[in-house]
């Protein structure tokens, strides 16, 4: 059913964890549906210094979060925002269509992330 | 441990059914030699059905094309022919979901149809469902045994209700057949759907055990095949296999239903045991013997499957995330589970497959499974992972 490449993102993920101290933390999706994932992040010169996650959900919710990390680090916050979800499915060789939608929420909590960095950038100033 | 999915077929039925397809290939209803020899096999079969499920006569038992057509057959052919007496029909909310869809079916069609509810371990509400019936209801379906909680219900008690209020009792029992001693005669059991692909014989082939004198009106017409009920040339071969599946299941029930239940309580306890925060669903001991439904918390099924494929272990599971709809199980939301504990459940069905070794496998592997994912989940208390 998945590409090689999502079943090493789920066995290895990238990046897991938490930043106790993270400049940007985003949260979508809802344990009802079957899929919650956080993504935090530090920013050091406009640049994503380092990103964590974590996810509740599927195997294709596992892998998209690992690939978001793995194409966002050491990106510039405008360029991440450009990341979407298609990206990350072409990066990972592919979804099954019935999970294009339901599982693939990694990107939009990357940028649930630096908007909650932006604002609190915002407020400081 | 996905018996419940699809079982291999038994080498035995193999060669019962195989001098079916290019020997004995008559029509049954030939007068000829040919069609004598097909004749023959299926009352064979029939025989073997009707021992299986303890009938009185072999003509009670209609073969057909498996479970969701016996289920078709039984509903909508009470449903249809006693119409005059009343439209109003009593199932249960953890039904099979060809039952369920054939109700939806007849609902629209003027039917009404009562959902009874179960408790927390999917047993069946007696006095609700007898509180369901009105001088309109006709039919009340229950199903013996469910394949994905593995709870039984209280079939004859069910069915003496029933017919103390003269009303006809249909039995799913598809998931239970072949598993344990079923007595339609002792059980108060009209009509008894079974198949047998989950008796490891072919697929595309079931039977319908139907009471005489109960009065079941056609829903395939044509050209009188199966007394009438069921017409279409008989898939003889089919109907062979599913004899023989029915004669070994029967010979091997009580030995193989004593296994599986120790494999099955090893199971159960060594995951409970080992694993904090996993909990069995359906009940600890009314529960078929091959089914153990395990719950763990703050993970998600479709992963937890992934994971164990990895590892060899193959299951299923009643997340959304492994359904084509993307709705948890209708079974576990009935038990009163709530969504987010529905998407981290696993059934595992054991079957003639499956050995000690394997149950020690799984709770090797398992744990760890399990504890990765919860290491990865967001909704993992701190003080659990370790």
């Amino acid at each position: 059913m998945y590409s090689e490449k999502v079943m090493d993102h789920f066995m290895h993920p990238r990046n897991v964890g938490e930043i106790p101290d993270a400049d940007g933390v985003g949260t979508v999706g809802n344990p009802v549906c079957g899929d919650l994932m956080t993504m935090y992040i530090k920013v050091k010169d406009d640049k994503l210094a380092d990103i964590k996650f974590k996810t509740f959900g599927c195997g294709a919710a596992i892998a998209t979060s690992s690939m978001t990390t793995e194409l966002a680090i050491g990106k510039t916050l405008e360029e991440a925002m450009k990341i979407t979800r298609a990206d990350v499915a072409k990066n990972l060789g592919g979804l099954p269509p019935i999970k294009m939608h339901c599982s693939n929420l990694a990107a939009d909590a990357l940028h649930e992330a630096i908007k909650n960095y932006q604002k609190k950038k915002e407020a400081k100033k | 441990m996905d018996h419940g999915a699809g079982m291999p077929l038994d080498s035995r039925v193999f060669e019962a059914m195989k001098p079916y397809f290019l020997e004995d290939y008559g029509n049954p209803s030939s007068s000829h030699s040919f069609g004598n020899s097909a004749r023959n096999a299926i009352a064979a079969s029939r025989e073997k059905v009707t021992q299986l499920v303890a009938a009185e006569k072999p003509l009670e038992v209609i073969f057909t094309s498996g479970g969701t057509e016996s289920n078709n057959l039984a509903i909508k052919g009470v449903a249809y022919r006693n119409r005059e007496k009343g439209n109003h029909i009593i199932t249960t909310a953890i039904e099979h979901i060809s039952v369920i869809n054939i109700c939806k079916f007849l609902q629209k069609q003027g039917f009404e149809v009562s959902y009874v509810p179960v408790d927390k371990q999917g047993v069946v509400d007696l006095e609700k469902l007898e509180a369901a019936i009105n001088d309109k209801t006709i039919l009340i379906s229950v199903m013996y045994a469910n394949g994905e909680i593995g709870t039984i219900q209280p079939i004859r008690e069910i069915g003496k209700v029933a017919h103390e209020n003269q009303v006809i009792f249909h039995v799913d029992a598809v998931a239970a057949a072949g598993k344990g001693p079923i007595n339609v005669k002792e059980e108060n059991i009209d009509l008894l759907s079974i198949s047998s692909n989950d008796m490891y014989g072919p697929k595309g082939v079931g039977a319908l055990y139907i009471k005489k004198g109960t009065k079941v009106q056609p829903i395939i017409q044509g050209g009188g095949q199966e007394r009438g009920l069921r017409s279409g040339t008989e898939n003889v071969p089919s109907i062979v296999g599913m004899g023989k599946a029915a004669e070994i299941a029967k010979r091997g029930m009580e030995a193989e239903g004593e296994r599986l239940t120790r494999l099955r309580d090893k199971l159960i306890k060594g995951v409970l045991d080992k694993i904090d925060y996993s909990f069995l669903n359906g009940h600890p001991t009314e529960r078929l013997p091959d089914n153990a439904n395990l719950r763990f918390s703050y993970i998600e099924g479709e992963s937890l499957i992934l994971g164990l494929d990895m590892l060899g272990v193959q299951v299923s599971s009643g997340s959304a995330c492994t359904s084509k709809t993307l709705e948890p199980s209708h079974v576990l939301l009935a038990i009163g589970l709530a969504h987010e504990e529905a998407h981290g459940s696993l059934v595992f069905t054991m079957g003639k497959q499956n050995s000690e070794e394997d149950v020690d496998y799984v709770l090797e592997v398992l744990p760890d499974v399990v504890k990765r994912l919860r290491a990865l989940s967001p909704l993992t208390p701190k003080e659990i992972v370790r």
